[in-house]
């Protein structure tokens, strides 16, 4: 029987969602494939027979708390799709500013009923247990259907454990960091096969950091090319805005020593 | 007094984000006619303050996946007035090539995958794998050739890279151009077949007159990258001077702010701009709105779908024009240098596929963003959707609740409303 699936979204531009509608060379076979019980920019049907839920976004409004306990309480298992789900992303990047502060600029300071906020924007594992992930700013669209198949083997979603750097290498990228551009990618995790500097834009690690990010040698490198610790704790601040990456850097780079 | 109905749409299907629709009947009496906007506030105009100005296009384009060329064309836009550069004619020419590939993949993924299930009376596009296979194939290599346009630009259709204040940070190869150039030529057959097939479907009848917009480019090109804002009020109006134009405003039950115009409700996107510049088509767009039966003068939100037809036919052939153009030069231009490094105000605007988009940043001398203002297409069509849905319900009001909310979502989806974006 085919595995029915569920889309939902949270805080997010639901450019993940669209990323799975633009496999359009195997759409028909993926539709074959699976049984799509809801998915509401697409399809009307919302059913809650399902097994596996996909889910975008960040929780950012009170309601959402519940509303995912009650997907987790569906789904058999749930995958995180991008940055948003699995990290906060780039909405993250408002917890480093109370919320009053930020109604206080957007809606003339109103924070009742449809302008609700929680304080922080965060990940959907701050809430339940996510298992498994699809990275990146947007999702890969080929990476989304390589986990479906693997999801329908009954089998783990393979992510790479390695550094961008690898892949950038890999398709001969001249190092953007060598040239003083601000990059992340030796502490951020491949699997994007480093679209971005290959297209001219620094890693800004999406996806993550990899396993084993060696934030000093990250600081070491600024600081080599002639930028600050500011600067790359900025970047950071850019899609990993959560404690541990705020405190492995840190330590790495004690903001004390900063030049 | 007649009796108390209310209809209740939660979340309504097949548009970007989350919206309810809520009506309240007293008999003929239309107590409460809401389009609820509940989805997630973000923040973006708190998140690119302080941020260094180059990373605008990369941050902003996060606002919408949809829409996420258009939002990188406005903010690098912003940035350019801001510090004072003037892009080349071919870096014009390369992000307008862009803006071509999204307007041709978000109006088709509008009306073949949103829309046209309606018209099929069926409840998504996945029965019409089965029952209208030429259909969807046809929709799909569309898709494809859209996505293939901003791929070969920038990267990625969701979230471009290479955009940059002055340059951009990749430039596509000769074979890469000939490889979309033989794509589009090959796509010829299938945007005619797509005319037909609209050409066949009926809609709705909601006349509502009301105040339509667009920014018209100087040069006499089809709107697209932005220009002073034009309305069929007959007024013209700069770019930097929209807040004359455009007022936003709160109400409670929208997340996204409301945009009055200086009459009241307004109209932006493609009914708009072809209303304003239907003399400016290409002669196989102007062709494809006689043959769908397109009046400048419409004022029908339902031919939003006829018209987004008529600029599938249009982008496709920009496309084809400028693809040609970059092939007979296709060396990259050189980065334009800032003449005003110190920064300033900017204002970046734009036609993307949903109508006027509008980004307002103030850099300092630091190369950091002061402030940020972005004004959304869908947020200005909001009062408008709900006006209709008040001049569509009289017409309604006898039938069963179900069917009243499916007639009001088809209505609200004509507008191809994109809610995240609208409330960023």
């Amino acid at each position: 029987m085919r595995p029915r699936v569920a889309f939902f979204s949270f805080g997010s531009c639901e450019g993940c969602q669209l990323q799975v509608l633009s496999v359009e060379d195997v759409l028909p076979d993926l539709l074959a494939a699976v049984e799509i019980v809801n998915f509401r920019e697409a399809i009307d049907d919302r059913r809650d027979d399902y097994e596996i839920a996909f889910v975008e976004g960040s929780l950012v409004r009170p309601e959402d708390v519940a509303e995912l306990q009650q997907i987790r309480g569906h789904a058999k298992i749930l995958v995180a799709i991008g940055a948003c789900a699995c990290l906060g992303g780039v909405n993250a990047m408002r917890n480093r500013r109370p919320v009053t502060e930020l109604a206080r600029e957007v809606y003339e300071g109103r924070q009742d009923g449809v302008f609700a906020a929680l304080p922080d924007a965060s990940p959907l594992s701050s809430v339940v247990q996510v298992n498994y992930e699809i990275r990146g700013c947007p999702i890969d669209r080929f990476e989304f259907l390589e986990a479906v198949r693997s999801l329908i083997a009954g089998t783990v979603p393979y992510t790479p454990p390695y550094a961008v750097c690898v892949e950038c290498t890999l398709r001969g990228t001249p190092c953007l960091l060598e040239r003083g551009v601000p990059c992340l990618g030796s502490v951020a995790r491949a699997g994007c096969n480093a679209v971005c500097p290959a297209y001219g834009a620094p890693c800004e690690a999406c996806r993550g950091c990899h396993d084993v990010p060696n934030f000093e040698a990250l600081g070491e490198a600024f600081f080599r090319h002639g930028m600050t610790r500011m600067l790359a704790t900025e970047k950071l601040e850019l899609f990993n805005n959560y404690r541990e990456v705020r405190d492995a850097w840190e330590k790495a780079v004690p903001s004390s020593s900063a030049t | 007094m007649g009796e108390s109905r209310a209809v209740v749409v939660r979340h309504v299907t097949r548009i970007e984000g989350h919206g309810n629709i809520v009506v309240d009947l007293e008999g003929d009496r239309i107590k409460r006619c809401d389009l609820e906007i509940v989805e997630s506030p973000r923040f973006f105009e708190v998140l690119l303050k302080d941020r260094p100005y180059d990373e605008a296009p990369r941050i902003s384009c996060r606002i919408c996946g949809i829409c996420s060329v258009g939002h990188a064309t406005a903010s690098v836009l912003a940035v350019e007035a801001a510090l004072g550069i003037t892009p080349g004619p071919k870096l014009r020419r390369l992000r307008r090539l862009n803006m071509a590939g999204e307007w041709l993949q978000s109006h088709i993924l509008h009306v073949c995958f949103l829309v046209a299930p309606d018209a099929f009376g069926v409840p998504s596009i996945v029965p019409m794998v089965g029952s209208h296979p030429d259909v969807v194939k046809r929709a799909l290599r569309l898709k494809r050739l859209a996505n293939d346009i901003c791929c070969t630009v920038s990267g990625r259709h969701v979230m471009p890279i290479s955009y940059h204040a002055g340059w951009m940070g990749y430039w596509p190869a000769p074979a890469e151009l000939r490889a979309l150039e033989e794509q589009l030529v090959g796509a010829e057959e299938d945007l005619d077949a797509l005319v037909e097939l609209f050409a066949g479907l009926s809609w709705p009848v909601v006349e509502r007159r009301t105040e339509h917009l667009a920014s018209l480019d100087d040069g006499g090109a089809y709107p697209m990258m932005g220009g002073p804002l034009h309305s069929t009020a007959g007024t013209v109006t700069a770019p930097e001077q929209y807040r004359d134009v455009l007022h936003e405003y709160l109400v409670d039950h929208s997340a996204a702010k409301h945009v009055r115009g200086p009459e009241g409700t307004i109209r932006v996107g493609a009914l708009a701009r072809y209303a304003l510049a239907h003399d400016r088509l290409h002669p196989r767009a102007t062709d494809a709105a006689a043959r769908l039966g397109l009046r400048p003068e419409s004022a029908n939100p339902f031919d939003y779908v006829a018209a987004q037809v008529v600029e599938s036919v249009q982008a496709h052939q920009e496309a084809l024009d400028l693809v040609s153009a970059l092939l007979a030069d296709p060396a990259p231009e050189e980065p334009v240098p800032a003449a005003r490094p110190q920064g300033g105000r900017g204002v970046g605007m734009v036609e993307v596929p949903r109508g006027t988009l509008v980004h307002d940043y103030t850099i300092g001398a630091d190369g950091r963003i002061r402030s940020a203002n972005c004004i959304i297409p869908t947020s200005q069509n909001l009062a408008s959707i709900e006006e209709d849905m008040r001049a569509f319900l009289p017409s309604l009001v006898g039938r069963p609740a179900p069917e009243i909310a499916h007639a009001l979502e088809m209505l609200v989806r004509s507008y191809d409303p994109c809610v995240s974006c609208s409330v960023h």
